[in-house]
Order: structure tokens, then C-alpha cells, then sequence
């Protein structure tokens, strides 16, 4: 983050007019700061991927296999003829330019090759080559060109410059979907052994230990009996999480970054709040599995088989523990895969029941098929019928706004459920401009397997549409708490605030949640589920009990 | 002066005057009034049905939708029924939208900075002139089958009626040719003068403007300024129809400009963008219903993959997890 100018030095040097050269003609520049370091072949290999080598993104030989552009035409053909959306999505762009400006990063960074019409168009100009009539007639007058190592390496770089969020889709009018292109064009790159390492690392660790992380399964325990003694310490009560329990009502699954860091943590210690609360109001059996330790699925941006792997787990473990269903966790881009993927992939699932909540009887049919329920729509029924015992003025000292996670918003429709939940749990909750949420919410800069460090440039640039819209409610109502369901977001977006809004800190909603919720048998709890005093609180809680 | 588009100017101009030459001075009508409307028929319903028969052969293996609204989850949380459809009904009040009012263009925002402030303004200026190019160019073609059905029938009176309703001058002015022309050459502007959009653009988007252009026109210099003979053009358009193709006399090289412009479109329509209008019913993120979860959809190439089982899981941390106290399968 240090290389970077000061934030309103980085806004004033912001510049969309794009260069005097055409971009056929524009030559590419790997620049440090945006991309992000060439796969391990070590995690590669585990995984059994093909063309696995030391490689270095910004040195002129890419130890490409000798007939890579052969595995390319024939990738491309193969994927055309398995996939209607990319054929679709080749041939009818009619460069309208609706979408150019709705890029995160090209919001941030000006690079032309960021509106989402040009980053289809960088394969586009390939497929005109290679598959159309008239781009074999006109050439590059007709905007074809053949594939060769620039090309390439035009792809890589601008590839893994976009985060799958959908933002573009929302306005096309054809529907025209560039997290499916990006989707479809990191699969072809992978033909070639040309992944980054922040996704296939944890695609290996999740293959082999169940999560990202790499965590095996004792240390998973520990760092979760970790948060029952910081729980017991905030709280007054020892929570006792269940593993790889036989016979469990539900599986719970959740990403594995919320086990690692902060503030996710904090949420992972809100679920066992949570789940510690039902079960001892009303019996709740749930279990968590270090198998299927990992809700993310990496494998999501490598491609569709790796992230067919990953998910097995998934149903696998819910068939061996027999539970009656899965209960999910916080995570964007999981519930993407979880919501339009897993059932297809990897069901059908007669071993589960439709899902019932134990508690208020709901039966969710909305996921009757797939039987995996979002913990917000599991929540949002528990206080509709009145279930949870709350208390929203312990979060009384914040201010809240809500980030829509792109994959939920864009590719699973979860808008009010969340909003719902927090304004039952928060008195203070204010949106942010409506061109910036829900359905049209910005993406964190960090989604699809781009939050590592290297690419510190290329996060915040890409994060600023976001932190700019955080910084006007921060501005106007002194908002002073991010809140989000996704894990990415919470590794991401205490970056971002560093960087652009240092006032305002970042959580999931089931801290929120839990921070609320009064548990029976507490004691004071003068501090959130961080240990941070809660201001103001002791006095009016000291007045009520002399009341008494 | 950018090569994009006058590369597409050029050869539109040289199209004209090809038909021009060829019709007026080579007496080439036969060619251009009879064999290249047939040819350009032909090529434009095989290549449509190619194109889309095409992509229909490809599967959908993923229900995708683009959600741009509340999903259908708890029964009393008002769902968005037709921006993140869940029923069948929902897609098809979806598709009529998206098709018949550009609806995902209409939430078309523009982004702007202010200071160090970013903003986003309703950006209507597209959608409108998309609207109406369409709508215009539409009645155009209805309007047209005049020349192809004798009589001529009732809707197409009916539409012409209500397209020259402010009765301007004789023949009275139809407002879809004027719409059209005037829209064509917004969008085309628009493309030459933003930057975004100039750098964005190919040949192949200036062409058909260009093209479309001209065809207009022509077509309006016919109807208001040269004043065509009427009848006998529809002589030739109803001889064309009926399989029994005819040259009549005093029909200018003009015309001939006009049908080989349109003929010329109908040729390149199935090898270029223009075939938006059959990928917009077929976008897999448009017109599937959002009720993955509910119901399964079934991909026709879906294979096994190589898995890590739980077997293979316990067995290498299998003494690491009895230690923990995490219950196993074997050796307990």
C-alpha cells in the first residue's frame, strides 16, 4: 500500500479518456501492483492440472507448451459447443457501450480495457478469427486478429482484472455477462498452467483438507475452542459447537476465512452465539464438518470441473453425517455456486428432506431441490416469528450501512433478507446512494480470487466506487460501520477503509446479530464480541438492574 | 477522420454506386431487381436459422440468471416478479420487456466525477433513440408490405394511417422514415463523437448505420422528392412475391439503389451483430427462471469428476482427529 499516492492524489489522477492508439494497436504493460503472482506448481500438481511450471507473469517467456495455441482453438471449440451463453455472448454485442462505465475497475483504474465491452472483446477478436466468416474475409478491419503470446498475455492480464461480479450484466440489453466470459476465459488459460497462485493454492489446500486455508482438521477445532473461550470471556457462556456429528439435524458450512481473520472471526463467533442460543432455547442440533470445512470454492475461478470438485464435499458429508439439511454461512460468491450450481453439478439430493426450519416450522421451498438455506433467510424467519430475543440498542454506538456482495445480489437475488435482519438488530441503519446497492452494488475490488497482496493497486482502485459511496453516508450520516455477508468482503474491505474511509470498520451481520441477541444465562457484557467496551452501556444496564 | 468509420462510408458509397451504375448504365436490372433481392431472401432465412439453430445446439449446463431484484424466498418477502423472475410467466413478462422496451437499457446509468465525488445519472438519451430507431424502422418494414400483398392489407393501411396522422405535405409525411434517419444518425454520432465510443467501435458497427442510413434515405427521396412511379415499382415487388419476377418500365436507378441497400442488409444481417435479434430471446441470463434451488435444472454433458473423499480425508489425518477428539469412521 505504500507505493500508492494518497487517496485524493489517486482520485485527482483518475483520467477515463482512453489513448490516442486503437486497443488492437495498444500494446500490453504487466504493471506492478495489478497482477497477481503466477501459480505454485507445487498446488498445481496436487490438484492434477495440466502445464504446471515456474513461471513469472513479467518476463517475456511464459514457458508455454509448444503447441499452446492448438489447446486453445480446440479449448475454445470444445467450450462453444458446451456452453450457448458464450456462443451468445460472442455474436451479439452490438458495442452499444452501456456498459463500459459500470466497471468497478474501470471506474478505478481508466483503463479502457476494463469496460467490460473491451475485456469480452480481447477474446472476441480471437473468436472472430477463428470461428466467423467475416473475421476471416476483413481481418482486423472487421476486429479479428490472431491469437499470438501478446494476445495471450492481453488476457491473462486483463482477465484477472475483473472479479465475476456481474455489475455489466445487470445493464446489457442482451444480457451479456462478462463474469461468464472471465469465467470461460481463466478455464481456457488454465489449459496452459496460466492460474494465479492466490486461487490455485487454495484450490489444492481445499482439495486436500477441506477448506482454503489449508487448515486440517484438529487445528480447525482449536481455532474455533479459540473463540469459545473469547466467547466465554464476552459473554458469560461456554458455547459447545459440535463436529462431525452423526445423526445432526443440519450441516452447517461456512467460508473458512471467517475461522482465519479478523473481522471475520467475529462472525464465526456470531453463528456460535447463535447456534448456542437455539440450542438452548429450543434444542437446535447442528453440526459443523472439518471436512467440508470451506463454503468458498475457489475452484469457481479456475473452472467448472474444479469447482464441480471442490463442491462435492459438500453433499458428501451431508450424506455420510445424515443430516436433514445444509444451513450456509456468509460468503458471496459460495452461494453463487450454492444457488445457480451445486444441485446441477452434484445432485440431485433424495438423502436430505426439504428444508424445515425446527424452530418456526417454515418450510423453505424456495430451496426444496437444492436443500441449502442462506443463515439470512434462516434468521429473517426466526425474528419474523419472533424467535430470537433481541436487544439493538447494544448497537446503539454504530452507525450501519449495508454492502450488497455481488454474487448474492446479482446472482441469487438476497436484498431485503439481510436488511430485514439488521434493521431488527440495529437502530441505526442508513443505505447508500441507490445506483450503488442492491441489484447495482459495486464490488468490494477483491472478489473472484484477487484479494491477495501483490495486487494492492488493483483492490483499492478497483474498491473506490465502493469506499466513495461508504464515504458519502460516512460524510452525511456518519456511518461508521460497513456491514456485509461475504467473507471476501470482510478480508477486503478493512483494506479499502484503511486506504479510503479510515472512520468506518467492517463486519458481517451475524456479529451484528449476535451482538444483539441476549442469551440466556449471560453476564453484563460491558463489551461487543471484540472485547471492545460498548460505550455509554454500563450505566443505563446498572440503572435497570437497581430499578429492579 | 477515423478509418473505422470511413472505411464503412466508403464501401456504402461505392454500393450505391455500384447498383446505380449497374441499374441505370450497364442496364443490369434484371440483375439487381430480380436475382439479388431473391439471393439476399435466401441468404437472410438460411442464415438466420443457421446461426440460430447454432446456438441452440449448444446446451444451457447452468440455470444463470441475472438477478436485478428481490429473490422468492420467505412467503411474506415481497419478491421482484418479473427483474428477478421465479415462474415461468415471470421470464416471458421479462422477455416482453427486455424486448419490447429495452428494459435492462433503461437502467442505464452514466458514471461522472465530481471532485472527489463519483455520481451516477440516469442515462436516457440510449434507451430513447434505441426505442425509437427500432420502433420506426419496424413500422418501416410493416409499412413496406404494401408492395408485397395485393390488396393491400388492412393493418398495414391502419398503421400507415396512424404513422402520417400529421397529414405534412403530398404524399403525406410518414413519421417512421423521418425517426428512423433522424435516430440512425444519433447513434451514429454518438459513436463518432464520445470518446469511450469511438474507441470502442469497429467498422462493423459503422456499416449497418451508414447502410441503414442510406437506405432511408433513399427511400425518403423517392417518396417526397423524385416521386417514383409507385405502380410499377409494386409491379416488380408483387412479381418477386408471387415467383413470377418482371422488369417494369420507369422505374428508376434510384429504386434500384434503394432494394439493392436493403438487399445488401439482408445479406449481412446473419454474419454480423444485427443477429442481436435473435440472441436477445436466447440469453441464457435473461430468460431462465431464478428457482435454481427449487427446482433442478439438469446439464446433458454433466460428467464425474475426481474427488478427495472423506476415506481418503480420514486416512491421512485420521490420528491427528482422534487426538483432537473429532469422532472417525475407523479405528476409534
Amino acid at each position: 500500500m505504500s507505493d500508492l499516492p494518497k487517496p485524493e492524489e489517486s482520485l485527482s489522477n483518475l483520467d477515463h479518456e482512453p489513448p490516442q492508439t486503437g486497443w488492437l494497436d495498444t500494446p500490453i504493460d504487466i504493471r506492478k501492483g495489478m497482477y497477481c503472482y503466477a501459480a505454485n506448481p507445487k498446488s498445481q500438481k496436487y490438484v492434477g492440472f495440466p502445464h504446471a511450471r515456474e513461471w513469472n507473469p513479467v518476463e517475456d517467456d511464459w514457458k508455454l507448451p509448444e503447441n499452446w495455441q492448438e489447446i486453445l482453438h480446440q479449448g475454445f471449440k470444445e467450450r462453444l459447443d458446451r456452453f450457448r451463453s458464450v456462443k451468445i455472448f460472442m455474436d451479439t454485442c452490438v458495442r452499444c457501450g452501456a456498459c463500459a462505465d459500470k466497471c468497478h475497475f474501470f471506474i478505478g483504474t481508466g483503463d479502457p480495457k476494463n469496460m467490460p465491452v473491451l475485456r469480452a472483446e480481447l477474446l472476441r477478436s480471437v473468436y472472430r478469427n477463428d470461428f466467423t466468416l467475416l473475421g476471416k474475409i476483413l481481418g482486423k478491419l472487421n476486429g479479428a486478429r490472431p491469437m499470438t503470446e501478446n494476445v495471450l498475455k492481453e488476457w491473462w492480464y486483463y482477465l484477472f482484472q475483473c472479479s465475476e461480479c456481474r455489475r455489466c450484466s445487470v445493464f446489457c440489453p442482451y444480457g451479456i455477462d462478462t463474469a461468464e466470459i472471465t469465467i470461460f476465459g481463466r478455464e481456457l488459460l488454465n489449459l496452459l498452467g496460466l492460474n494465479i497462485d492466490w486461487i490455485a493454492t487454495p484450490v489444492a489446500n481445499c482439495y486436500r483438507t477441506g477448506n482454503h486455508l489449508g487448515i486440517q482438521p484438529h487445528a480447525f477445532k482449536d481455532m474455533l475452542d479459540f473463540f469459545v473461550d473469547d466467547i466465554e470471556e464476552f459473554v458469560g457462556v461456554r458455547v459447545e459447537p459440535q463436529y462431525n456429528k452423526k445423526g445432526a439435524d443440519i450441516l452447517f458450512i461456512t467460508p473458512s476465512g471467517d475461522v482465519f481473520a479478523d473481522p471475520g472471526t467475529y462472525t464465526a463467533m456470531g453463528y456460535m452465539l447463535l447456534f448456542h442460543y437455539l440450542k438452548e432455547r429450543y434444542g437446535f442440533d447442528i453440526t459443523w464438518s472439518t471436512y467440508a470445512s470451506e463454503g468458498g470454492n475457489f475452484g469457481f475461478f479456475t473452472s467448472h470441473e474444479t469447482m464441480k470438485r471442490l463442491n462435492s464435499k459438500m453433499y458428501a458429508e451431508a450424506k455420510r453425517l445424515g443430516v436433514k439439511w445444509i444451513l450456509g454461512g456468509e460468503c458471496g460468491h459460495m452461494w453463487r455456486v450454492i444457488h445457480q450450481y451445486m444441485d446441477t453439478m452434484n445432485g440431485p439430493t433424495d438423502f436430505m428432506e426439504t428444508p424445515v426450519n425446527p424452530i418456526t416450522g417454515t418450510v423453505f421451498e424456495n430451496a426444496k431441490s437444492t436443500k441449502m438455506v442462506h443463515i439470512m433467510e434462516f434468521l429473517a424467519d426466526l425474528i419474523k416469528h419472533d424467535k430470537l430475543e433481541l436487544n439493538p440498542k447494544r448497537n446503539d454506538h454504530l452507525k450501519v450501512t449495508f454492502h450488497d456482495s455481488c454474487n448474492p445480489a446479482r446472482g441469487m437475488g438476497l436484498l431485503d433478507e439481510p436488511r430485514y435482519v439488521i434493521n431488527n438488530v440495529c437502530n441505526n441503519f442508513y443505505e447508500m446512494p441507490a445506483n450503488t446497492i442492491r441489484e447495482q452494488t459495486f464490488c468490494c475490488g477483491s472478489g473472484s480470487g484477487l484479494n491477495a497482496g501483490e495486487d494492492m493497486e488493483l483492490r483499492l482502485m478497483g474498491s473506490l466506487p465502493r469506499a466513495n459511496a461508504v464515504k458519502y453516508v460516512h460524510e452525511k450520516y456518519g456511518v461508521n460501520m460497513l456491514s456485509c455477508v461475504c467473507a471476501i468482503d470482510r478480508a477486503a474491505l478493512p483494506a479499502m477503509t484503511e486506504y479510503w474511509t479510515p472512520e468506518v470498520d467492517v463486519t458481517g451481520v451475524c456479529e451484528l446479530v449476535a451482538n444483539a441477541l441476549v442469551i440466556p444465562g449471560e453476564h453484563d457484557r460491558p463489551t461487543d464480541l471484540r472485547g471492545e467496551d460498548l460505550p455509554g452501556w454500563e450505566e443505563p444496564e446498572r440503572e435497570e438492574k437497581d430499578a429492579e | 477522420m477515423n478509418v473505422k468509420y470511413m472505411f464503412s462510408l466508403v464501401a456504402v458509397l461505392l454500393l450505391i454506386l455500384l447498383a446505380y451504375a449497374g441499374a441505370e448504365a450497364a442496364g443490369m436490372k434484371t440483375f439487381f431487381g430480380i436475382f439479388i433481392p431473391y439471393l439476399a431472401v435466401a441468404v437472410f432465412l438460411i442464415g438466420f436459422i443457421w446461426k440460430v439453430v447454432g446456438w441452440a445446439r449448444s446446451p444451457v449446463p447452468f440455470r444463470i440468471p441475472t438477478t436485478c431484484g428481490q429473490q422468492k424466498s420467505l412467503p411474506w418477502m415481497k419478491y421482484s416478479y418479473t427483474d428477478c423472475p421465479y415462474t415461468k410467466t415471470g421470464v416471458v413478462l421479462r422477455m416482453i420487456l427486455e424486448v419490447t422496451l429495452f428494459r435492462s437499457l433503461f437502467r442505464n446509468i452514466k458514471f461522472e466525477q465530481h471532485g472527489d465525488r463519483l455520481v451516477y445519472r440516469w442515462e436516457k438519451w440510449l434507451w430513447v433513440a434505441a426505442l425509437l430507431f427500432h420502433y420506426a424502422f419496424l413500422v418501416t418494414v410493416i409499412r413496406h408490405l404494401r408492395f408485397f400483398a395485393e390488396p393491400t392489407p388492412f393493418f398495414v393501411q391502419w398503421l400507415e394511417g396512424l404513422d402520417g396522422f400529421m397529414q405534412i405535405g403530398l404524399p403525406g409525411l410518414f413519421l417512421s422514415g423521418v425517426v428512423l434517419a433522424a435516430a440512425a444518425i444519433y447513434l451514429l454520432l454518438r459513436r463518432m463523437l464520445m470518446s469511450e465510443m469511438r474507441y470502442i467501435s469497429l467498422p462493423s458497427d459503422y456499416f449497418p448505420l451508414f447502410l441503414i442510413i442510406a437506405i432511408a434515405v433513399s427511400g425518403i427521396m423517392m417518396r417526397y422528392f423524385t416521386k417514383v412511379d409507385v405502380v410499377a415499382v409494386k409491379e416488380l415487388t408483387l412479381g418477386l412475391v408471387t415467383f413470377g419476377p418482371t422488369i417494369p418500365e420507369g422505374v428508376g436507378g434510384l429504386f434500384y439503389v434503394h432494394m439493392f441497400l436493403v438487399s445488401v442488409l439482408l445479406i449481412y444481417f446473419p454474419f454480423s451483430k444485427l443477429m442481436h435479434l435473435g440472441g436477445v430471446f436466447m440469453s441464457p441470463t435473461r430468460n431462465l427462471p431464478n428457482n435454481s434451488r427449487a427446482v433442478r435444472h439438469v446439464n446433458p454433458w454433466n460428467y464425474p469428476v475426481k474427488v478427495h473423499t472423506y476415506e481418503e480425508y480420514e486416512d491421512e489425518f485420521r490420528e491427528k482427529m482422534i487426538e483432537a477428539g473429532l469422532p472417525v469412521e475407523k479405528g476409534a
